[in-house]
């Protein structure tokens, strides 16, 4: 049986395929792909000038490019380059795509809402006011207050839901948890304004309209997403914490609140925070059960209020003389809710930050 | 302080599966009982058993006695919060709690069963139980800072003078240096030879070298075969296993010649 220390040729055969193969290959040269680029890009301004349709301009512009960028470096670089080469042209391209109608908002939003983004929009009501001049102070607070009911009544049932569902749950009752939570999550946002309506209507009558209602139907949107967010953040809390909260002799329940939940605490704060956002700007579950008015009305309790989604909506569908003043108010008030959904967002970001568990001092 | 355990007839279950059958042993106090064994015999699971973290693992029970200074641990009406809190526990993988500082996570056994204390008592209890874990010079300048900042053979010495703060009878460790560099190795072995004077202590290890070096009494664990439950081979004086042991089984694994 020959051993592998007994011939030498072995060996210099160990080395010998490295050797043939060249540690160098074609390729572009330095610039190449963004001088294609340019080039790609001044002959589409130049086509766009010429009449062309610009939208068209760009689809060529970013076919061409690829085209090119692709064939040359399969020729100069080889096929596996020539492929690196295609994928990133194609995954930029996707991603502009899809942030177009993202820019395309914000910018129609903001060049059309700073008409009637003043101090006067923050101040006053519509109270008497059917021309010119009003603001959305009670829409906007009617927001704050509407959503803000919503959150103090999701989040604690949807954590306590998803505490139930990582620590306890077991079976068949988590499971059908689980279920409904995946269907909650899929309920048009109508569908939960009518479950409101007719909740309340049962006991007040048909036409009844309070904040509270609304605050209902948002939270039904809201509830599965704080479910779903808070069921994730705690999963991720490793075992090994439990378990050594538990050999110290704390009971489970104290386990869960002092260890697992501090340490989940920014995830679930951001995932609360991104659930407000997402009910936020819901506007047909607020149609039907809060309604609208042109006065202030802060009591949730009694009667309509109104809210900048419905507002934006009411100005934009049932306008007064001049019309371009309800337009004007209309996009500012979505102008506005934008802007608090940035701030949530931001104050998300900052919370998760701030409450990270730290591993530096 | 430092109690007996004993330790009769004991299957451990995972559901119908029977992980390890018929352990009887006598783990004495103030000394180092350590566990060998190759992977997967069922030291760890027997381990957990000695604290009731074992049916933490849901569908897991046990049949057989266990005794501590003649209180049955298995006994109806038993707590197992209340037996934790007698017998401590320290894991493979250092684990402080990521949200408290260096102070908090060894004062985290009173702090988390809200045991009234002055300030004044917590900072004695959590410098003694640094001390006696070898770590306060080390950390006593950042006791607010996070204590996820340690080295790994730091946090695994806070973990220790975490699961000591309560004062426990008895310390089980779950290859506490399996994570380790030798020279944090050392430090925990040195402290382990402390702390068996004052308590009881039960000690898992891959580290045949190591049972050697610290502990009184060795067991060997062993699968009976393969798809077979483990089973405690045979437990005596360290030097007189890794002498004459008087089974074969335990000779080949501790030369060596395993299989």
């Amino acid at each position: 049986m020959p051993t592998p220390t007994t011939s030498t040729r072995s060996d210099t055969d160990l080395y010998a395929p490295l050797s043939g193969v060249p540690l160098t290959a074609g390729q572009l040269p330095r610039g190449a792909a963004p001088l294609t680029l340019l080039a790609v890009v001044l002959a589409g301004v130049a086509l766009w000038l010429s009449g062309w349709n610009a939208a068209a301009c760009a689809v060529l512009g970013a076919i061409t490019y690829t085209l090119v960028v692709t064939v040359w470096s399969r020729v100069v670089e080889g096929s596996r380059k020539a492929t690196d080469r295609l994928v990133t042209a194609v995954v930029t391209c996707a991603f502009l795509l899809a942030l177009l109608p993202l820019i395309s908002v914000v910018i129609t939003v903001i060049s059309k809402g700073l008409a009637r983004f003043d101090a006067e929009f923050f101040t006053y009501s519509m109270r008497g006011i059917v021309g010119e001049g009003g603001g959305a102070y009670h829409a906007i607070m009617g927001t704050l207050i509407i959503t803000g009911l919503a959150t103090v009544i999701s989040v604690p049932v949807g954590m306590l839901a998803a505490i139930y569902l990582v620590e306890y749950g077991r079976g068949k009752l988590a499971k059908a948890i689980t279920f409904f939570v995946d269907v909650m999550t899929g309920i048009p946002s109508i569908v939960a304004g009518l479950f409101a309506y007719a909740l309340f209507a049962l006991f007040f009558g048909p036409g009844v309209r309070m904040g509270i209602m609304g605050a209902i139907a948002l939270s039904v949107l809201m509830i599965p997403v704080v479910v779903r967010s808070t069921e994730e953040m705690l999963k991720l809390v490793p075992n090994e914490l439990r378990e050594a909260s538990y050999a110290l002799a704390v009971p489970k329940w104290r386990t869960i609140v002092k260890v697992v939940l501090p340490t989940a605490l920014a995830g679930i704060a951001t995932g609360v925070t991104l659930a407000i956002a997402r009910v936020i700007g819901e506007t047909a579950p607020l149609l039907v059960t809060v309604g609208i008015t042109s006065s202030d009305n802060f009591d949730p309790f009694d009667g309509r209020m109104a809210t900048l989604s419905v507002f934006a909506y009411n100005s934009y569908a049932h306008p007064g003389f001049p019309a371009d003043a309800f337009t004007d108010r209309a996009w500012a008030a979505a102008l506005v809710l934008i802007i608090i959904v940035m701030v949530l967002n931001l104050i998300a970001r900052l919370i998760s930050r701030l409450f990270a568990p730290k591993t530096r001092g | 302080m430092a109690k007996r355990i004993e330790v009769k007839d004991l299957d451990i279950y995972y559901d119908k599966f029977l992980a390890v059958q018929g352990v009887s042993m006598t783990i004495q106090p103030r000394s180092v009982t350590a566990l060998i064994g190759p992977s997967g015999c069922g030291k760890s699971t027997f381990l957990r058993t000695l604290n009731r973290m074992h049916e933490l693992v849901p569908g897991a029970r046990v049949d057989g006695k266990v005794f501590m200074d003649d209180q049955d641990l298995y006994a109806n009406g038993v707590d197992p919060v209340k037996v934790r809190s007698q017998i401590g526990m320290v894991f493979q993988r250092p684990n402080p709690f990521p949200t408290m500082s260096i102070y908090d996570n060894v004062a985290a056994g009173l702090k988390l069963n809200s045991k009234r204390l002055k300030r004044s008592e917590l900072d004695d209890i959590v410098e003694r139980s640094l001390r006696a874990a070898n770590l306060w010079e080390e950390v006593k300048d950042r006791l607010p800072k996070p204590g996820s900042g340690l080295s790994g053979g730091q946090q695994q010495r806070l973990c220790i003078a975490r699961a000591i703060a309560v004062q426990p009878d008895v310390l089980l460790m779950d290859e506490p240096c399996s994570a380790l560099d030798p020279i944090s190795t050392q430090a925990i072995e040195d402290l382990m030879l402390e702390l068996k004077e004052r308590y009881t202590i039960v000690i898992v290890t891959h580290n045949m070298q190591q049972a050697a070096r610290v502990s009184d009494v060795t067991g060997f664990f062993n699968l009976r075969g393969v798809g077979q439950p483990g089973e405690l081979v045979e437990i005596d004086e360290t030097t007189k296993i890794f002498s004459t042991p008087s089974k074969k089984a335990t000779e080949d694994y501790i030369s060596g010649r395993f299989g």
